[in-house]
């Protein structure tokens, strides 16, 4: 029982950042860390930060500690060989992490940089710090410890055996001292002439997390990477790091299960016949794209998604890359989709920001703790492809994991992203298309010298759907879908569908006068034929009377002429004449 | 600077503090280093008054005080204060810090 309750808790903590269950693990609190590294690091052992200059490894190792004596609180040591302490605390005052409350008890500060005007007369150790260190330690109760620059020390020893020793003594003193440890250093790539000390370095610690900083066109993206760590299963994958209002955080959702729910609730399009098409509009906590050349009103029906979800009171987010919010309000007003009341009140929130200006993680990592922050059910991000522009490697994978993250808090994610407008219809350059659960497409037809907007659905997984492509007009009323005219195999839209439709009225026109026509035609014959069949009919009658009168007479004057005949052959003895006179009796055909 | 200004006889109130970390082999060859420079007699060279502080005794010491490395010698006056790390091997280096003449 026992047992597996642990195993229950222990998944838990895995999912959950903010308990704490395994003791082999020590959960940093920064976001994704603990769930990359099934927990974070490992309690009561050595960890050591690398990165070149501007990394996040003082960030990362400072909000280690801060995040153990808010969440946990478990008291930390911050050692400061690169910077003074005040600069620290200074720089990360952005964060609102509170430091000065929290250095009153919970953290303490040691500026152990060597004054420049400091005189080095020989070889000198760290045991006289570990030892103040370990008396610190003890009176605050401290849990974890950060060496913040090691390198900067090493460096001072001037002796790589002294380096050696001194580093060997600092993880001798810490694995005593069960304090969880990170080491922060400069990577070897900063300069090669030190690798013999990363080698040691990484040697000695237990774990090792590799942060790099590089660019990708002109946007400079962070990243980290778990190489060692001892007695774990951590994911070795390499993660973007991202630096947020909040401090930094790691972009890790390496769930091997997809256990969301799945809603069958229905949510309305803002568009009466697009529901309609949709038998009902889309699920909640689903992912639905609409793609689309320039100006085929993309904006509009992400507009329209927005507006009902604040009408039925949900908090939305509408997330614009290069285009201003009161921009995108006053464009959706001229098509009667007014959002600026919803806006003041707040439940609608609109995030205008310039795609590359950062990172396209650091913008996705910005949007979902907003969309946090807000409570946000429905998620607009227009256009969606914005964010593959602003940044580099894996953007499939950057998608699934927004995707991901929205259908876990059941939030209902509508993107749109621009098609170039080339033959490669309907296939969308940033591959969201075969992740979204509802796919619409829209785009221009030009016919007779116009261009009408067209909207047909590609996909919409578990919702049956019209197949049939529906012009899209937009009015001051708003948008609206109407059917599409077919003509000869060819789609008809606007004014040549209104030509059509009115040649095509005329022409019933004339032939229901034709039909009408021949109807009048053929009812007259037939009631002139009926008419003409009675009177054949009483002429018939009368003709059949006149036979039957004939045949009447006849047969009496025959049986008068027998009568005398057999009279008379009685009075001359003669022989009686056969009893049917059939020879009396008319043929057939030679009827008079 | 004003500290090479002072007068000789400034350096007769020469104040050390050295701080050591117990028998560790640094701090031990500061101890014996620091006996050579200054070997007590009054007539040899200007008064010394030193002070030894082990930090596994007082640990606190270290952190208070600012010593990030052991040994570290401290000239608490005359002013300016200076520091010097290390075993104190380098004679020379340690008696120019210090501003006493070899």
């Amino acid at each position: 029982m026992t047992w597996g309750h642990a195993m229950t808790k222990a998944n838990h903590s895995v999912r959950e950042i903010g308990q704490r269950t395994d003791d082999s693990r020590l959960p940093t609190g920064i976001t994704g860390f603990d769930t990359l590294t099934r927990g974070g690091l490992p309690a009561g052992r050595t960890t050591l930060v690398v990165g070149g200059a501007g990394c996040g490894k003082t960030l990362f190792a400072l909000q280690t500690l801060v995040e153990g004596a808010r969440r946990w609180s478990e008291p930390g040591i911050f050692v400061a060989f690169e910077q003074r302490p005040q600069d620290i605390v200074a720089d990360a005052a952005s964060f609102g992490w509170d430091l000065p409350r929290l250095q009153r008890s919970k953290l303490f500060f040691l500026d152990a940089q060597l004054a420049t005007t400091t005189v080095q007369a020989g070889a000198f150790d760290l045991a006289g710090l570990l030892a103040g260190l370990a008396h610190k330690a003890r009176e605050m109760g401290a849990r974890r410890i950060v060496f913040d620059g090691i390198d900067m020390l090493l460096t001072q020893l001037e002796d790589p055996a002294a380096e050696r020793r001194e580093l060997y003594r600092l993880h001798q003193w810490l694995q005593d001292s069960g304090l969880t440890g990170i080491l922060t250093a400069k990577s070897e790539d900063s300069d090669p002439t030190l690798l013999h000390r990363y080698g040691f370095l990484q040697f000695l610690a237990d774990c090792v997390v590799l942060l790099d900083h590089r660019l990708a066109g002109t946007v400079a993206t962070r990243h980290l990477r778990i190489v060692k760590y001892r007695g774990g299963n951590a994911s070795c994958n390499d993660v973007p790091l991202v630096l947020s209002a909040r401090g930094v955080a790691v972009v890790s959702y390496d769930r091997e299960t997809l256990d969301y729910e799945a809603s069958s609730q229905r949510l309305t399009t803002g568009v009466a016949q697009l529901d309609t098409m949709l038998s009902g509009g889309f699920f909640r906590g689903s992912c639905v794209l609409v793609s689309g050349a320039p100006g085929t009103a993309k904006s509009t029906l992400a507009g329209a998604f927005a507006e009902a979800a604040c009408r039925r009171g949900e908090p939305t987010l509408y997330v614009s890359f290069d285009q201003g919010s009161a921009e995108i309000t006053r464009n959706l007003a001229s098509v009667g989709i007014r959002l600026s009341a919803y806006l003041r009140s707040g439940r609608l929130r609109m995030h205008s920001v310039h795609a590359r200006s950062r990172a396209c993680e650091a913008h996705l990592s910005e949007l979902r703790a907003l969309a946090e922050e807000h409570g946000t059910r429905c998620l607009v991000i227009d256009p969606l492809s914005a964010l593959n522009a602003a940044g580099e490697g894996d953007p499939r994978g950057r998608f699934e994991r927004l995707i991901l993250w929205a259908k876990e808090r059941g939030i209902t994610l509508l993107g749109t992203t621009l098609l170039s407008d080339d033959g490669r219809e309907e296939s969308t350059p940033i591959d969201v298309s075969t992740i979204a659960d509802t796919w619409l497409h829209l785009t221009y037809s030009i016919q007779g010298g116009e261009r009408s907007r067209s909207l047909s659905i590609v996909k919409a997984r578990g919702i049956g759907h019209s197949n049939q492509v529906r012009e899209l007009s937009l009015s001051r009323d708003g948008p609206t879908l109407t059917e599409v005219y077919v003509a000869g195999g060819a789609v008809l839209m606007g004014t040549m569908r209104w030509e059509r439709e009115q040649q095509e009225s005329a022409s019933r026109a004339r032939e229901r006068r034709q039909a009408e026509d021949h109807q009048r035609h053929a009812e007259a014959s037939v009631a002139e034929l009926r008419s003409r069949i009675d009177v054949l009919k009483v002429e018939l009658d009368t003709k059949v009377e006149e036979l039957k009168r004939i045949r009447h007479q006849q047969s009496s004057d025959s049986d008068t002429r027998a009568a005398t005949s057999s009279g008379l052959r009685r009075l001359r003895r003669a022989d009686p004449v056969p009893s049917h006179p059939t020879a009396a009796r008319p043929r057939p055909g030679k009827r008079p | 600077m004003s500290g090479s200004q002072a007068p000789r006889d400034a350096a007769a109130t020469l104040s050390l503090r050295l701080y050591v970390a117990g028998n560790a082999p640094n701090s031990a060859a500061a101890l014996a280093n620091l006996a050579k420079l200054f070997p007590g007699s009054e007539a040899n060279g200007p008064a010394v008054a030193i002070e030894v502080v082990d930090l596994l005794h007082e640990p606190s010491r270290g952190l208070v005080d600012g010593v990030v490395v052991s040994p570290t010698l401290v000239r608490l006056a005359p002013a300016p204060v200076r520091r010097i790390v290390g075993d104190l091997s380098d004679h020379q280096a340690v008696l120019l810090a210090l501003g006493v003449p070899p």
